[in-house]
């Protein structure tokens, strides 16, 4: 076997141990690379800045622990961001896994790096199920819908929805999607029903999908992977671990990149030997 | 008189929904939100009917001794442990049913998703060929897309705009990378999205008059 041929069928666990540590050196020796950031995420970042300090906002935490990865780090740098800006917090989610990631997001970055009370600053109002329905329930009545918080506590007991009711009184929803229902059912409802601004965050591998309602105007800003959450540290000036995850990816992504090139150069070098028998 | 009322229903509740939707006013206004409410505790029921469904096959499975029962016996103790936990202990912080979500459910979905990468790697490797024109214009979109979108394409070619004339600073990666994104991507996204609402727009149409049938096991 010539060693082309040994290239070409090599094990894939060789493959996987380079894939392997190429995320790991990284995350233990930082490369620092800069990060440059990108048009949807400073409309998102300038958004936030230009509407009225003590705003109310509905964050929808659509996603689930597989995707956390990537939309977790984004969750805590916008909160962060608003919370900064003494902007007001609602938390919903449509994807049953998602309550308890914002029940996370709050108690780290609300209750314990800004000192947010719950039920005055931030509430948390669970899983609400139904899909697309869910979301146009929530628009006319969040009483109606979801009566109470994820501690089954009366949402009306609590001084952060005195006077708030459905989408109408909301200054800004912020959806988190990894998939259905996420942001086509937001736009949907938010945008198209209530004239209502929003921005969302996705995975990065989704991005494509979701970029035309960015172009369109429909959503004030979007959010696409890692290196978005990444831009948006940046922009807050608080680097974390989308920063530092941003080193692993790069080599990870350069490592894929060679592998296609390669891959591509022992298949030409393959199909001309072909030919000359 | 099985498959006629299904249709019905689906045909009466259909033209109610698009007449509420044009006619603001009583008796159609307001409609929607009834079937709102009416949708919720349907979807609430269909999760139980989900759950036994799931119970039923997987039990058959064990009993049948199939060749991977090991797996559905996992799969059924998470279900009755997880259902077992929230039912008694609630589903608030420090529970159980939490403890199991954050130190289970948690890590074993985010190793899931995780593992794409070794795959993607290993594929592209072996699968990513420029074999036609339109694979290899895949594959450069890809080579730009997914070096532009990381720090590392940046720094890459940051040298750009300090040696070429300002009509030459497209030749960074980032700028690349999102010329591909907001131009050739957005307008292939619109036009399947386009596509896929008005496909949607006449299946909708063909259920609601009743001449599209299968889903009621109608030929």
């Amino acid at each position: 076997m010539s060693l082309i041929e040994k290239l070409k069928n090599i094990d894939r666990r060789i493959i996987f141990l380079i894939i392997g540590l190429s995320v790991i050196i990284p995350l233990i020796v930082p490369l620092n690379l800069p990060i440059s950031v990108s048009p949807p995420v400073q409309a998102t970042y300038d958004y936030v800045e230009s509407i009225p300090e003590g705003s109310t906002i509905l964050m929808a935490f659509d996603y689930d622990p597989g995707t956390m990865p990537e939309l977790y780090p984004m969750s805590i740098a916008f909160m962060r961001h608003c919370f900064r800006k003494n902007h007001k917090i609602i938390a919903v989610s449509i994807w049953p896994f998602g309550a308890p990631l914002a029940r996370d997001a709050f108690n780290q970055v609300g209750e314990g790096e800004y000192g947010k009370v719950y039920g005055i600053d931030f509430v948390n109002l669970g899983f609400v199920p139904g899909d697309v329905v869910a979301i146009k329930a929530l628009a006319r009545s969040f009483r109606e819908i979801s009566p109470k918080d994820v501690d089954n506590k009366p949402i009306e007991s609590f001084p952060i929805m005195q006077g708030i009711d459905n989408f109408d009184n909301i200054d800004f929803v912020f959806e988190l999607s990894a998939g259905f229902p996420g942001i086509p059912e937001w736009v949907m409802i938010v945008y198209g029903r209530h004239k209502k601004p929003m921005a969302s965050g996705c995975t990065a591998v989704s991005y494509p999908q979701y970029s035309p309602y960015y172009q369109s105007g429909q959503l004030k800003g979007l959010l696409g992977g890692l290196k978005a959450a990444a831009e948006y540290e940046v922009l807050i000036g608080m680097p974390e671990k989308a920063v530092s995850g941003m080193d692993a990816q790069s080599i990870a992504h350069a490592v894929i990149v060679f592998f296609v090139i390669v891959g591509n150069v022992f298949y030409f070098i393959d199909s001309r030997k072909r030919k000359k028998i | 008189m099985k498959r006629e009322i299904p249709i019905i229903i689906t045909f009466v509740t259909g033209i109610l929904m698009i007449i509420d939707f044009f006619v603001p006013h009583p008796p159609f206004g307001g409609l929607s939100s009834l079937f709102e409410i009416f949708f919720t505790i349907i979807f609430s029921f269909a999760t139980i009917l989900g759950i036994l469904a799931l119970s039923k096959i997987n039990i058959e499975k064990i009993y049948r001794k199939r060749e991977t029962y090991g797996y559905n016996i996992v799969l059924l103790v998470g279900l009755v442990t997880m259902i077992f936990c929230g039912l008694v202990w609630g589903i608030g912080e420090k529970s159980p049913f939490d403890f199991l979500y954050m130190n289970f459910m948690m890590p074993m979905q985010s190793t899931m998703f995780s593992l794409l990468a070794f795959f993607v790697a290993s594929a592209s490797y072996r699968a990513f060929r420029a074999r036609t024109p339109e694979a290899t214009l895949l594959l450069i979109a890809a080579f730009f897309v997914m070096l532009g979108r990381v720090p590392l394409g940046y720094q890459m070619t940051k040298w750009v705009p300090e040696v070429f004339p300002s009509w030459l600073h497209f030749l960074q990666l980032p700028i690349i990378a999102n010329w591909i994104m907001d131009f050739p991507n957005t307008a292939g996204q619109r036009a399947i999205m386009i596509g896929a609402a008005l496909g949607i727009a006449s299946t909708s149409l063909r259920l609601v008059l009743g001449i599209e049938s299968a889903h009621i096991g109608k030929e």
